[in-house]
């Protein structure tokens, strides 16, 4: 594997579209539950371990190579409500756009070619992942490190809070993401041999509904 | 293994009487899982689940099973609330439901709240297997600790397949012992009610239901699959069976 090739993909600046997303801050903030770096800590801590955990796992399993429709299954069987539903699809579209460019390869068009309308983010991200000749802990890391690093660097915006701050909730989440990581390459061996049924289903009330809040607001900033 | 313990499980087996009536062939009670029909109404039978002691305490293990089989129209209750408190020797409770519709056949599937006392330890699983057909109705509640208590701890997990596809997969886990942020912004930010209303009807297949809020803690989701769920949060359990009842008034007269 390539150490850098885990630079590239995880780099904030790889043009996936994720920076139109907020994972939830922007109906957190509006709702007055982000007040600030404590708060911004208290939600990244939150939603890594529920819908980050979930994400990690199914990039770990398709990082393996567990079929992408079942994934794909079962990644909607853990997306209740659907303006998360459109969103994970939408930036897998895009995620893989931008891979297909940067690693083209069989796996990666078979994929476009199978999903359309784009695949649950994560699960892209794990074929990606693969394309790029990295392993299932780094495809696990990825898609942890993605779900809290989208909501602070979004609250930087959204509250004008410290980058430096919000890079400091980022720095002491690192523990917790290595153990996402950990616990989400275990569950993807598991899935390997069981079906994704195997997976965590983690799931987290208000970003279920404030997703579905946000998506209804005419005026946001964010995508989600 | 905590071997002290009691384990019960409960069965419920119904079927279409073939003259609009649903009969029971299967009542089953066990142990603190006491099952009693009470007066139906129309086609629909009504059993209720009586706890006959407390429970479950750790180191239990519950189950209830209910099998609508075609032609039945079953609504199940449940007396009271359901605490789960600690065990005398400690240790994990376990609450397991599997619950299977056929096709043509309802199942109404109502308990009351589940209230996680301090010091508990709750794993609680509800498994419903649909045929395509099938009809359902399930209300969960979480309730964490009575009023101005510590909750202990819970891990709840709710499955629903249609046809063998698993359309819903869903763990919530709070309270004492559960991942940190739990009751932060992301998930419960204070709430200490939690609840879900899943309603599956092979007419959603061609008639959608939209997504929509019912108030800023309580949404209207469509599954990728004929079924909705309606997830909500409150400060209290009374105000989450408020937002249920309304949601499940809505979801009835579009599924009528």
């Amino acid at each position: 594997m390539s150490r850098a090739a885990l630079l590239v993909l995880a780099d904030g600046r790889f043009p996936a579209g994720g920076h139109a997303h907020s994972g939830g801050a922007e109906a957190a903030v509006r709702a007055g539950r982000i007040t600030g770096a404590a708060s911004l800590e208290d939600f990244c801590r939150g939603r890594l371990t529920t819908s980050g955990l979930v994400a990690a796992s199914l990039a770990a399993a398709a990082a393996l190579g567990v079929d992408p429709g079942e994934l794909d299954a079962a990644a909607d069987a853990r997306t209740p409500a659907p303006a998360l539903r459109a969103a994970a699809r939408k930036l897998g579209r895009q995620l893989l756009r931008a891979a297909r460019a940067t690693w083209p390869c069989g796996e990666l068009d078979a994929l476009a070619a199978r999903f359309p309308t784009g695949a649950h983010q994560p699960v892209a991200l794990g074929v990606v992942a693969r394309a790029a000749g990295l392993d299932a802990r780094d495809a696990a890391h990825c898609a942890a490190y993605e779900s809290v690093s989208g909501p602070a660097s979004a609250t930087v915006r959204l509250l004008s809070l410290d980058p430096f701050d919000a890079t400091g909730v980022l720095a002491r989440l690192a523990p917790d993401l290595d153990h996402v990581a950990g616990q989400a390459v275990r569950a993807a061996r598991t899935a390997a041999h069981e079906g994704a049924d195997a997976l965590p289903a983690c799931s987290a009330p208000l970003l279920e509904i404030g997703a579905e809040l946000h998506a209804a607001r005419p005026v946001r900033l964010f995508a989600s | 293994m905590n071997t002290t313990g009691v384990r019960a499980t409960a069965r419920i087996r119904a079927r279409g009487d073939g003259r609009g009536g649903t009969s029971l062939p299967v009542l089953a009670s066990d142990g603190p899982l006491a099952l009693r029909r009470t007066r139906g109404s129309g086609g629909e039978a009504h059993v209720l689940l009586v706890g006959a002691m407390s429970g479950p305490l750790g180191g239990d293990h519950f189950t209830v099973r209910a099998d609508a089989e075609p032609g039945a129209r079953l609504r199940v209750g449940s007396a009271a609330a359901t605490l789960a408190l600690p065990g005398q020797h400690g240790g994990e409770a376990r609450h397991d439901v599997r619950l299977t519709v056929a096709d043509g056949a309802e199942l109404h599937w109502l308990p009351e709240q589940l209230i996680c006392a301090r010091g508990c330890e709750l794993r609680m699983s509800t498994e419903a297997d649909l045929a395509p057909g099938a009809r359902l109705v399930l209300r969960e509640e979480q309730v964490l600790g009575r009023v101005g208590e510590q909750p202990g701890g819970l891990a709840g997990r709710l499955t629903l397949r249609i046809a063998g596809r698993t359309v819903l997969d869903q763990e919530l886990a709070c309270g004492a012992g559960a991942p940190g942020g739990w009751d932060g912004p992301a998930v419960l930010a204070g709430h200490r009610a939690a609840g879900q209303l899943l309603v599956a009807h092979p007419r959603f297949a061609e008639h959608p239901v939209a997504a929509r809020a019912l108030s800023e803690t309580t949404v209207v989701l469509p599954l990728a699959g004929p079924a909705v769920l309606v997830t909500a949060v409150a400060p209290d359990a009374l105000l989450l069976r408020r937002e249920l009842d309304a949601a499940l008034e809505l979801l009835t007269t579009v599924s009528a």
